[in-house]
């Protein structure tokens, strides 16, 4: 899988293209069927600057604007959504750590995050917690400069190859965020095999048993655990909803694809009405859904607080849309989309985990409305 | 920091978020039961955004955010630090 010589500007959507049709869409079925991403393939992100994309320069990063992250997940999630779920997690976990992490922790962590030389992974849901932050049980018991992690975290993406976890805690103050170092020996990790849809994402149950960490593990201050999760599951989900369009758009180009040379009762399936209203409503979901992507990434280059909505917005229209254009993809292609190792047969389980993963659908029609109601002033 | 009337400022984000809802300087706008910590995330986001300064790790923490005088003691932290710090 080599790289082959940029002909485009490295931080355009043409450069971004290129990566993914070049190393990436060629080889997704395999990685899906080996639920497994190479090593080498991480290495070729890595080597393109797009583990630290969302890090500033000064921090080793690439410091590139939210809007063209936007697009850059959008292009890998058009490949692969595992990958694109590798990426969102280790984002999530860079951007944290630079933004809230003590000095100690900041030199240990940052280059290799900004790198790639160290993957992040997300440590919130637990068997018993979800979208319910007051559910979870993992607990982090100061112990003279140190704390001591117990607990268990499910569904973790990236969780089998991760070299650093955020690690969302309950101390006596609250919920708070420990970066946790992977090879500590009070931490386990139990790969999860044959999910639904990310099959490559190399999901684990993480466990922590008398996991020692130092006070300058954690992240914010003690009982800030709440809004390092907040704001680090906004950038999560915008990252979703981006991969999102690019499901959307591998659904469209997939079904034009197909309908344009199958044949059926003597004419091609393009030809047929109910065919083009399916392909219709694909093309109008991918332009909107980007557009309500570019528009939270505008706000959050803005730092404006209406991101937050913004990105509900944009990842409940994406998610919702993808799996109603995966759905209509696999329709499109009858039998052969329902074969094993066919590209809609995944987009299809692919789509269906975006509408559960960062806030399921439900939680996102709850929040969205709860701001209409609020900004109404009748909260 | 490019205003003078952080007080102003931050009332008027709270009010403009959540109009009709009375409240003090002094209120825990979360104990009111309006405020979430969500809200809290975009408290965040409007104080660095006006004030110009990136909120540290230590000062991420709920009770700097709970009422008007805490947000404005914070910014007032923050202008002294870069104050110092020139």
């Amino acid at each position: 899988m080599a790289v082959s010589s940029p002909a485009f500007e490295p931080w355009s959507r043409a450069a971004f293209r290129e990566f993914v049709d070049t190393c990436v869409v060629p080889y997704a079925d395999d990685f899906d069927r080996a639920q497994e991403i190479p090593a080498s393939l991480l290495k070729q992100v890595a080597e393109r600057g797009y583990w630290g994309a969302v890090l500033p320069v000064s921090a080793g990063g690439s410091g590139l604007d939210m809007v063209t992250i936007g697009v850059l997940h959008e292009e890998i999630g058009r490949g692969c959504s595992s990958l694109r779920s590798l990426l969102t997690v280790h984002t999530m976990v860079a951007s944290a750590v630079r933004r809230w992490a003590k000095a100690e922790a900041l030199e240990r962590w940052l280059p290799g995050l900004a790198s790639g030389d160290a993957l992040g992974a997300f440590c919130l849901t637990e068997p018993g917690a979800g979208s319910d932050l007051t559910s979870i049980t993992t607990t982090a018991i100061r112990d003279g400069d140190d704390y001591v992690l117990n607990g268990t975290k499910q569904w973790i993406t990236g969780g089998q190859v991760a070299d650093v976890f955020l690690v969302f805690a309950k101390t006596e103050r609250g919920l708070s965020a420990f970066v946790v170092d992977a090879a500590d020996p009070g931490v386990r990790r139990k790969p999860i095999a044959n999910i639904l849809g990310t099959r490559a994402g190399m999901l684990a149950e993480v466990l922590f048993a008398d996991c020692r960490v130092p006070a300058h593990a954690r992240l914010g201050a003690d009982g800030a655990g709440a809004m390092v999760a907040t704001a680090a599951l906004d950038l999560g989900r915008y990252s979703v909803a981006a991969g999102c369009v690019g499901i959307l758009q591998a659904c469209l180009d997939a079904s034009v694809a197909y309908t344009a040379s199958r044949e059926q009762g003597g004419a091609l399936l393009r030809e047929h009405q109910l065919v083009r209203r399916m392909v219709s409503d694909m093309v109008t979901g991918v332009h909107a859904a980007r557009e309500l992507c570019r528009r939270a990434g505008e706000l959050k280059d803005n730092r404006d607080p209406a991101t937050l909505s913004a990105t509900w917005v944009a990842k409940y229209f994406a998610s919702t849309n993808a799996m109603r254009a995966a759905t209509d993809a696999v329709q499109l292609h009858g039998a052969v989309g329902c074969a094993d190792g066919h590209p809609v047969n995944r987009y299809f389980r692919d789509a269906k985990v975006m509408e559960i993963i960062e806030g399921s659908s439900q939680i996102q029609q709850l929040v969205i409305a709860e701001h209409a109601y609020e900004s109404s002033g009748q909260p | 920091m490019s205003i003078e009337d952080p007080r102003g400022q931050i009332r008027g984000f709270i009010a403009g978020k959540f109009p009709g809802i009375d409240f003090a300087d002094g209120d825990d706008i979360f104990a009111l039961g309006f405020a979430t910590s969500l809200f809290a995330m975009q408290l965040v986001m409007f104080v660095e955004k006006i004030f110009g300064f990136e909120i540290g790790n230590e000062d991420l923490e709920m009770s700097n955010f709970r009422s008007v005088d805490a947000m404005v003691a914070l910014v007032g932290r923050a202008r002294d630090t870069v104050a110092i710090g020139r």
